[in-house]
């Protein structure tokens, strides 16, 4: 049988000219080398310079001058926070440079450093490599909820977490002795892949993909290697074997998953994540409750006492009431209709049967027989419905719930034949759409049905009730979709379930149909009474209170010493919610809200999808082929014999992998990473192909460097941030980054008049600075900076800024509308923008974001006019325009002021005159024209939510939007220089 | 996608500014860079790789009318008379032998036969057998060549449909007109190379990685034409900013671009100021294509009522042909809710109903305007349907599942033999008896009317040389014309 596995067959166009494997030189560990000797001892700045210089020399080359300090300050700062610097830190900077440039400019790096934008920057990056989104991918690409990872990575990147322990706790913090909440979600990283919700699909086949993904991404993210080739046979050109790949995916494979993923919501398995002030407010909450309970407790002979003071007062009282007894206060007394009193709380709907249709509950209209008038007879309490073969009830629009909704449906039955439905919302036709309550052959069913057989839930009685005999049935669903999280109750005792199917993933909400007493999948045949709905799943004590069809009465005449502990119970209750006195009544309401309160605390808290392994591990094979369904030779957990083995005091599993991972024997995870650090400043790493170190990658320009950046980081403790530092405070970072030369640096005639780009394009020999093309996300914050618009709160679940109407809806099934977010939720940093894989944002994919429907190391740059429509057009860049015009005018009177100032929040520089003559000149043009029609300017103002400053005049202010939005669709506005 | 490798291979500075005439700022800086403006920008190819076409093309362009869901062979085009009789029978191991079967029905207890409802009859002078369902498809069968032993290995949409798009069921790889732009470059400078359109709000969900590019740059993805709003996202300028103040913007913004790049010499900023020319040209070029008013009383007669209404199958037919007419490399249609589970009857009628004639009027038009001699057109869906009945059997009701094992596409146009029938299945649909044709020898195929030998379109990427066809396919001879 093919599978998905078939893509991974590898094409054999064998290249030569490599170094054989076994010296490849990425397998073998980074030596530090010493610092080359170089022709200029005074530019150097750090030991990178040595290095890059060497390479310089032997090329005949030279660097570049340092850029200005301007355009010095703007790189760094985008390039660390991912914003651009305020023109009051240019200003702060320029001072203090002029004083001492060596040291402005490490204050300037520290601060950066130490900032909560650096960490969401750095998070940013990472977040393409794990694949994170807020939707489950493939076709039904539902919703899921990982931002509570996302939240933990940039923690992480805040408190500079050593990259050995970021590493460790996400592949296998859940595995770490005692793993705290944090360790747990860390571990998340790996679940972050797509889940198929699709109807129809063969799990086993997806549970095999997803490992596949979580070697594939894990081996590229840490070890720059293509892994996925060995998945179907021996790697073509690296010293993989297949059966090497199938040992890491042992590692893997040990996750008590299900491979049809949840459609809407986390896959199992995952863990309720609070946030820090969630979990401080639990803490306080359960204090609070411990003491309410205390409370009530302390209290708990005067309730007695009290009660029975009560119960006397109604016993004289009942005694009296063929008399006359004006001395006793009738309120005291259940009133005559609440005799048949029961839990009142999220008691939506009550039928009670009792000679009528009608609904106690609320004002419902009643309902009626499905044809013709029904009859009433004796019932367990009162009367009840007489139900036969074409003759039951239908109750109308009343208890529509929902497979992720909680509820509770209880009634007396009185079955006369062994088969019947007791209460539904379906289409009433066997195994259709719907859930009901149904009698088949004497066994209590319960039926939450989207598709017969693969998209539904039944669990069923083991016991058959007796014919002819009234029982009380309820059940409780705790909305967990699983068969787990329904109960049945007979006589309020709790019954053994046998699970038929055990997979719910759909909505079975239809509208249309009513709610069906006594029909549904077929007629029952019998005597209904007292049907109770409940909104939510009562606990087993509230059925023993729902299934007492005792009257108060009743239960207040029974002697105490012959009461049930069930009419105990139900009295109790009774006198708690209504004849109590206050001080009782309070103490015991203070407990009942601290308990709602935490129960919806724990319901609001989001859960995150963690690893966790599976007691007896998952026996794993080789694939041959990749078939999942093509079992091979069984395989143990192992590494590659090409790299080094297992650190000896680890355990041979996930664990261990990961610390084997950060070892500092291992070759490859600290260059990775480093070169990765490089990329993300100079634009292109070391090593070009990044996600690919093996035979066929491109070897390092520079490789002594790499090593040393390698051995670097190692030594440092695996320190991200002194990393960073030290690359960003080198003078190969610091140059200018001219293609041209305006002047050299050792004043050489040649040099002076070659440009860079004819000798050197790709600037592999790093003789200038990085000059790039901003990354999508900075593009949009950086705007949204400029414009003051931007909302700076770090982490929470994700926002949905503008976007184009109806893009999810033309291409999602019915229910796609995209629900756009309010006020500050518009304009949050875009790491923060609801990811739809299957539909990213389509700004941030114009300007080359990936879809995160697999890992990415490296982003295409592409130039396009779809970009050049985005910038001028879209609304995020039109109000921010709008937004930076008002910014400039409200500071400034004069227009080459506000000009100015509004290129430097673009730029960080200001306009040279020719610059600012055409931007002046612009400004006249625009204002004239809409002077000339001014309607135009009322609508180019309406764009947008952000309020529109009254103050200015607007024509004015369309004319200097226009050519805010000049500003931000500059090359060098969405250039990093 | 290596941004260095793509810059290397991108165009030079003669192919970026030698054909964006227009603009003022790109006369301009052409003038400036010493570059000769031609009088027009007409149908030459701007981008590609060397060597493409490998050999002369029988067809210079794409339109792929894609049925998304899977419209069932048996109640179309693959005639199976003998059914009638084993209606209500349990599916023969003997045919079904032990295949797989979605989640959705590998738990029925049983798998009984259930024949088309829809009557069949022979057509045109090649006599290809077409149901009642496609009454205006049935006058066209002399032209189109009908596959019967398509087969994919997908059992779901989702990996299906990427399959046959992208040639891999996994996310990540370019889509077959993300390839073509690739290896073609675009033939209108005004318009994109790739054209993505989607009809009908019912069925499955669509995806961008249907028409995305995958590890290839961006820039060759599709652009979807949207049939609400603007049809190209952010194509409309704000309020005050459109026409001759655009035009200023343009002007001021080139001016001030070009200062940059004479100061530091990036060539992307001349690319970037050759861009924001095409995206100007592009305002004037995408409405122009989209508004279908100037179209004769005859053309709606033809492909129907619908054609002029945005977002209809009908009117993305049309708008393909403009589109074609203009050079567009790859029109990629979708058509959305085939998957009859259940309801099938009713539901298929509904579908025939909105695609029927357009497709046949899409036919017709070309071949009038002798564009069908160099213009390739695909039907056809991710996978067929089982003999076998999925849900409730009625006299006239009943579902059908996936199924990958055996189904019909039919390709008309360039390069392919007309009035053709080829393959055959058995009696029950179930397996192909005779010429099976996978999804990458269609690919292949495709690529072949093309001018393009799909072993040799490639990129490499993570260890090795990709293509669309990974390492398999083989062209179809049999369909060739």
């Amino acid at each position: 049988m093919t599978c998905v596995a078939v893509l991974y067959w590898c094409i054999c166009a064998v290249q030569t000219g490599h170094a054989a494997p076994a010296e490849h030189w990425a397998f073998v560990p980074p030596q530090r080398h010493s610092l080359p000797v170089t022709s200029n001892d005074t530019w150097p700045t750090s030991a990178i310079d040595h290095f890059v210089l060497a390479r310089l020399d032997r090329e005949g080359m030279q660097p570049s001058p340092p850029t200005d300090p301007v355009t010095l300050i703007r790189r760094v700062t985008l390039d660390l926070t991912g914003l651009p610097p305020a023109p009051a830190e240019v200003d702060a900077f320029l001072a203090d440079h002029e004083v001492s440039p060596e040291e402005a400019y490490r204050r300037v790096v520290d601060r950066l450093l130490q900032s909560k934008r650096y960490a969401e920057r750095m998070a940013l990056i990472w977040l393409d490599l794990a694949r994170y989104a807020d939707t489950s991918g493939y076709q039904t690409d539902g919703p899921r909820y990982m931002w509570r990872w996302r939240d933990w990575v940039i923690e992480a990147f805040d408190q500079n977490m050593p990259f050995d322990q970021f590493t460790i706790e996400q592949l296998a913090g859940d595995m770490l002795p005692a793993a705290t909440l944090d360790q747990r979600i860390a571990s998340g990283f790996n679940r972050n892949h797509r889940g198929n919700a699709e109807g129809g699909v063969i799990p086993e086949e997806y549970e095999v993909e997803y490992v596949v993904d979580r070697v594939d991404t894990t081996a590229t993210v840490w070890l720059g290697l293509t892994l996925g080739c060995a998945r179907c046979h021996d790697h073509k050109y690296d010293p993989f074997t297949q059966k090497e790949f199938y040992q890491l995916f042992a590692y893997f494979n040990n996750v008590p998953e299900y491979g049809r993923a949840i459609k809407d919501g986390n896959s199992p398995p995952y863990i309720p994540a609070p946030t820090r002030q969630q979990q401080k407010q639990l803490v306080q909450l359960k204090q609070e409750l411990a003491s309410a309970e205390d409370d009530f407790q302390a209290i708990a002979d005067q309730i007695e006492a009290s009660q029975k003071d009560w119960e006397n007062l109604l016993s004289s009282h009942a005694n009296d009431a063929e008399g006359t007894g004006p001395d006793v206060p009738t309120t005291s007394a259940p009133p005559e209709s609440e005799l048949d009193w029961t839990i009142p709380r999220g008691l939506i709907a009550r039928y009670k049967l009792d000679g009528d249709l009608a609904n106690a509950v609320g004002q419902v209209e009643p309902g009626k027989f499905s044809e013709g008038a029904g009859s009433f007879v004796a019932g367990a309490s009162g009367k009840a419905v007489e139900c036969r073969q074409g003759l039951t009830v239908d109750a109308g629009d009343v208890a529509e719930f929902d497979y992720f909704d909680n509820f509770s449906l209880g009634a007396w039955i009185y079955p006369q034949s062994k088969s019947g439905t007791v209460v539904s919302r379906m289409v009433p036709i066997a195994q259709e759409k719907g859930y009901y309550v149904h009698l088949e052959n004497g066994r209590i069913q319960v039926n939450l049905v989207v598709r017969w057989l693969d998209d539904s839930i039944r669990v069923e009685t083991t016991r058959s009730l007796d014919l002819n005999k009234w029982h009380h049935v309820m059940m409780t669903y705790d909305g967990s979709r699983k068969a787990a999280g329904i109960k049945i109750f007979i006589n309020a005792q709790e019954e053994p379930l046998v699970v038929h199917h055990d997979f719910i993933n759909q909505t079975f909400i239809l509208g249309s149909e009513p709610l069906r007493i006594g029909a549904g999948q077929s007629d029952f045949v019998g005597r209904i009474d007292d049907l109770t709905i409940y909104d939510r799943d009562l606990s087993a004590a509230e059925v023993e209170i729902v299934a007492n069809a005792k009257l108060l009465d009743a239960l207040v005449a029974t002697p105490p010493a012959e009461r049930t502990p069930a009419d105990r119970t139900k009295l109790r209750a009774y006198f708690l919610s209504q004849p109590a006195p206050e001080a009782i009544r309070l103490a015991y309401d203070r407990v009942v809200t601290l308990r709602e309160k935490q129960r919806a605390l724990k319901e609001a808290i989001s859960t995150v999808m963690v690893m966790q392994e599976m007691e007896t591990p998952r026996d794993s094979f080789v694939l041959i082929r990749g078939e999942y369904d093509k079992p091979g030779e069984p395989v143990s957990p192992g590494v590659p014999a090409i790299l080094p083995s297992l650190p000896k005091n680890v355990p041979n599993n996930r664990l261990g992998f990961a610390q084997w991972l950060v070892d500092p024997a291992n070759p490859l995870t600290a260059r990775v990473t480093v070169n990765r650090f490089w990329r993300m400043l100079f634009g292109t790493g070391l090593v070009k192909t990044e996600e690919d170190f093996g035979v066929q990658g491109e070897r390092p320009s520079h490789p002594k460097l790499l090593d040393w950046l390698a051995t670097e980081f190692i030594d440092s403790g695996w320190d991200t941030r002194h990393m960073l530092s030290v690359i960003v405070t080198s003078a190969t970072y610091r140059q200018s980054s001219r293609v041209h030369r305006a002047q050299s640096l050792a004043g050489s005639a040649t040099a002076a008049t070659t440009p860079t780009e004819l000798t050197d394009p790709e600037n592999t020999l790093l003789a200038r600075g990085p000059r790039v093309r901003l990354p999508a996300e900075v593009i949009r914050d950086q705007a949204l900076a400029a414009s003051g618009l931007l909302a700076e709160a770090v982490g929470g679940p994700s926002v949905k800024p503008y976007q184009p109407k109806d893009l999810w809806a033309e291409l999602t099934l019915g229910a796609g509308a995209y629900q756009q977010s309010e006020g500050p939720n518009l304009y949050r940093r875009s790491m923060y923008t609801f990811w739809k894989r299957t539909i990213a944002p389509p700004t941030m994919v114009t300007f080359d974001a990936t879809a995160r429907e697999s890992c990415t190391l490296r982003r295409s740059r592409t130039n396009t006019p779809l970009q050049a429509l985005a910038l001028m057009n879209d609304v995020t860049f039109v109000e921010a325009s709008r937004a930076l015009a008002q910014r400039v005018m409200s500071t400034h009177e004069d227009p080459q002021e506000r000009i100015t100032l509004a290129f430097r929040f673009a730029t960080a520089r200001r306009p040279r005159g020719d610059e600012t003559r055409i931007l002046l000149a612009g400004l006249d043009y625009h204002l004239d024209r809409f002077r000339q029609d001014p309607t135009l300017a009322e609508g180019l103002l309406k764009i947008g939510d952000h309020p529109v400053n009254e103050q200015h005049e607007p024509c004015e202010l369309a004319a200097y939007t226009t050519i805010a939005s000049l500003i931000l669709n500059l090359d060098e506005t969405i250039t990093k220089e | 996608m290596d941004p260095l490798m793509d810059k290397r291979r991108s165009l030079t500075r003669r192919q970026l500014f030698g054909r964006t005439a227009g603009g003022v700022g790109a006369a301009a800086l052409a003038s400036l860079l010493g570059d000769q403006v031609p009088a027009e920008a007409s149908r030459d190819v701007a981008g590609g790789l060397a060597g493409f076409p490998n050999f002369a093309p029988r067809a210079r362009r794409v339109i792929y009318l894609f049925q998304s869901g899977a419209p069932s062979q048996l109640d179309l085009f693959d005639y199976k008379p003998q059914l009638a009789a084993r209606r209500r029978e349990e599916l023969p191991e003997s045919i079904r032998k032990g295949q797989r079967l979605t989640g959705m029905t590998s738990s029925q207890s049983s798998f009984p036969v259930v024949p088309s409802i829809f009557k069949f009859a022979q057509h045109g002078e090649s006599g290809a057998w077409v149901s009642d369902l496609l009454p205006h498809t049935a006058q066209v069968v002399d032209k189109l060549c009908f596959i019967k032993s398509m087969y994919t290995e997908a059992i779901n949409h989702d990996p299906a449909i990427t399959f046959f798009q992208t040639g891999a069921q996994l996310a990540g790889r370019p889509s077959a007109g993300a390839w073509v732009s690739y290896g073609l470059g675009s033939e209108n400078q005004n318009l994109p190379a790739f054209v993505a359109m989607v009809s009908s709000r019912i069925g499955q969900p669509l995806y961008d990685r249907l028409w995305g590019s995958g590890f290839l740059a961006t820039k060759y993805q599709g652009v979807k034409f949207r049939s609400v709003g603007d049809p190209v996202l952010y194509l409309s300028d704000p309020p005050g900013i459109g026409g001759p103040a655009r035009r200023r913007f343009l002007d001021d913004l080139a001016s001030l671009n070009q200062l940059k790049l004479e100061e530091v010499g990036d060539p992307e900023i001349a690319t970037r100021i050759a861009q924001y020319e095409l995206a100007y040209r592009m305002q004037t070029s995408v409405p122009e294509l989209t508004d279908v008013s100037d179209e004769p009383q005859s053309t709606f007669d033809l492909y129907g009522a619908d054609a002029q209404k945005p977002g209809t199958f009908a009117y993305n037919c049309l708008l393909a042909r403009r589109l074609s007419e203009r050079g567009v490399r790859f029109v990629q249609l979708f058509h959305r809710g085939w998957d009859q589970h259940t309801k099938l009857p009713h539901d298929i009628t509904r579908q025939c109903r909105a695609t029927d004639q357009a497709t046949a009027g899409l036919v017709k038009d070309l071949d009038e305007r002798g564009l069908l001699d160099d213009t390739l057109v695909i039907w056809g869906g991710e996978f067929g349907r089982t003999v076998y009945c999925q849900g409730r059997l009625t006299a006239d009701d009943y579902g059908r599942d996936h199924h990958p094992r055996c189904f019909t596409v039919w390709l008309a146009g360039g390069g392919i033999k007309a009035g053709h029938s080829y393959g055959e299945t058995d009696d029950y649909s179930y397996n192909i008896t005779r010429d099976p044709v996978h999804v990458h020898d269609l690919n292949a195929t495709i690529l072949h009317c093309l001018g393009i030998n799909h072993k040799k379109l490639t990129y490499h990427f993570q260890s090795r040389d990709h293509r669309l066809t990974d390492v398999h396919g083989n062209v179809v001879d049999g369909i060739l014309g």
